[in-house]
């Protein structure tokens, strides 16, 4: 055999095996996912609060595996708790909105260690939420992370204009007539849930990477809002595929290899800087 | 009499426990074309808020004419200039009521292409909105605001930073939109360049001190109450020049 087909063989090896198909399908849901919605994340300055939700989430994990109730509704309805205070937060402006997230969601945070220490966790294992492990990716979650997908798709696409006019100009969308209060909380919502369904594979830790690299990315690539967040999507996307098979080979967790190599996209993009802005033919005069 | 579109009855306006306006009076009516003047933090952009709905009066109210719609130009400082949007991208957002498809439809971008081709940006649809000169970003805010169908259009400081002949050609838009019909309400630094050619203006202090047209309001008196310091009004070829008090004192310790 010759050495190309081997690596093809070695590639393909681990497709047989269904929790890997279902790893591969939730890492490339997840990182477009991320990259989609980190666009409107990004162009908010409010990049910190993948990781601020996150973790708030971890904590709601812990508190819902004590209560005994659903997980994923016990820590989706904490992570929501902890995005609308912030959003509220910040809204009423006494503070600004990185200081905000760093108030609300390490105290979620902390509130979920205090219970796990005390009481224990029945949750799931702690390594894996922390850094992404494929080996506890299960069916229901490549169908949560359909649905979330689904759902977010179609956010976007029925108020598209709507979410873009309240990310670049809050204040004259909201003089315009569109509900501005109503597109932040649902943009919040879509958040959680994003974080909540990709954190089996990405990880508490680094989810935040998936939301900003690819947008960051995009953005460096673009000075089209359109364009930002199919790139950002696409990034996201190779970046799980790429990343799963890496953290297969590699023996390590999926959530660090996943991010690298979205890293190495944006170590690409800013070493090419300008030269590719041009090639790809978005660029308009100098900066 | 032209129908009233915006009307302010005793608004008083505070952040915190600051009063910013207090018991202001103003009357929006069709065809208007209205300058809002005084010294800055006197209030101006907070009025147009106010008026537009944006921040809630403490007491006081605003009456909207029903299903009015209102356009609102930024003042320049308070545009993310880093933001991913083309002009045609940037225009084409300000419809966003009601389902809309995302794309720009084929016969919004006809209607897109028509305004920026009337104020001047033909062909700069597809540039970023940061690689424009300071007139041509001021016009395509504007564009935005004409693009959502806007009665009324509010300009917040809509000249400033700009060349003494791209004033003129903002100036001179403005006076054409409305000679069309558009009701226009601007707020203002500039009081020769600007506010001495509008048919009215407000002068805001907290409150408002004088209204009418410049003849009435730009007047030692009125300004001096607005601005907090002396000025000197001056005739000159049948238009008033306001002369402010640096030049002032001067002119007194020469004579
Ligand atoms: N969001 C806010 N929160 C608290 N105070 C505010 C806020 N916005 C404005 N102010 C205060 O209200 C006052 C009026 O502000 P406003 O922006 O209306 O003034 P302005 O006349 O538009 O000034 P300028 O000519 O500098 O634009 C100022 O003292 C300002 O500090
Ligand atoms: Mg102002």
């Amino acid at each position: 055999m010759s050495g190309g087909a081997v690596l093809a063989i070695d590639f393909l090896k681990p497709f047989e095996f269904e929790f890997f198909r279902n790893g591969i399908i939730v890492a490339t849901l997840a990182g477009a996912l991320c990259g989609v919605v980190g666009s409107y994340v990004v162009l908010r300055n409010m990049s910190y609060i993948g990781h601020g939700l996150s973790h708030a989430i971890f904590g709601g994990y812990a508190v819902a595996g004590l209560l005994g109730i659903n997980l994923f509704l016990g820590a989706g309805a904490w992570g929501l708790l902890a995005a609308l205070t912030i959003g509220a937060i910040v809204r009423s402006r006494p503070i600004g909105s990185d200081a905000a997230i760093g108030v609300v969601t390490t105290a979620a945070f902390a509130f979920g260690l205090v219970i796990v220490q005390i009481y224990g966790s029945n949750g799931p294992n702690a390594d894996a939420l922390l850094f992404g492990n494929v080996l506890g990716v299960t069916l229901a979650d490549v169908w949560l992370i359909i649905g979330v997908s689904i759902c977010a798709l179609a956010f976007i696409f029925l108020g598209y204009r709507q979410l873009l006019f309240t990310t670049f100009d809050a204040e004259v969308a909201k003089a315009t007539g569109v509900n501005t209060g109503l597109i932040d909380g649902l943009l919040m919502v879509l958040l959680s849930a994003t974080v909540i369904s990709t954190m089996n594979v990405l990880g508490v830790t680094l989810i935040a990477a998936s939301l900003v690299v690819p947008a960051v990315v995009a953005r460096m690539l673009t000075d089209s809002f359109p364009r930002m967040l199919i790139l950002a999507g696409v990034i996201g996307a190779v970046s799980g595929f790429v990343g799963m098979n890496a953290s297969y080979h590699l023996d390590v967790a999926s959530g660090p290899t996943i991010v690298l190599t979205s890293a190495v996209f944006f170590i690409v993009a800013f070493a090419a800087g300008v030269p590719l802005r041009r090639r790809i033919g978005v660029a308009h005069g100098a900066h | 009499m032209n129908e009233v579109f915006i009307q302010a009855t005793n608004l008083t306006v505070t952040y915190g426990s600051e009063p910013v306006l207090v018991e202001v009076d103003l009357e929006v009516a069709e065809g208007d074309l209205l300058g809002i003047v005084g010294p800055s933090g006197s209030g101006k952009s907070t009025l147009l808020k106010a008026l537009l709905g944006s921040v809630a009066p403490l007491s006081g109210q605003v009456e909207r004419r029903a299903g009015l719609t209102v356009g609102l130009v930024p003042q320049v400082e308070h545009i993310d200039w880093s933001f991913p949007v083309t002009v045609a991208e940037c225009v084409g957002m300000a419809r966003a009521r009601g389902w809309r498809t995302p794309w720009i439809t084929r016969s919004e971008r006809a209607e897109i292409c028509e305004i920026t081709e009337r104020l001047g940006l033909g062909g700069l649809e597809g540039r970023h909105i940061r690689d424009l000169s300071g007139g041509q970003q001021q016009r395509v805010f504007l564009a935005r605001a004409l693009f959502t169908d806007a009665k009324v259009i509010f300009l917040d400081e809509p000249t400033s930073g700009l060349d003494v002949r791209t004033r003129h050609e903002v100036l001179h838009l403005l006076g054409e939109l409305n000679e069309q019909g558009l009701t226009i309400v601007l707020t203002t630094h500039d009081l020769n360049g600007i506010a001495a050619h509008l048919p009215r203006i407000v002068c805001l202090n907290t409150t408002v001190i004088g209204e009418g047209s410049p003849n009435e309001v730009l007047i030692p008196d009125v300004l001096e109450r607005t601005y907090g310091s002396p000025m000197r009004v001056l005739e000159h070829g049948g238009m008033r020049v306001v002369v402010d008090s640096p030049l002032f004192l001067l002119d007194e310790k020469s004579a």
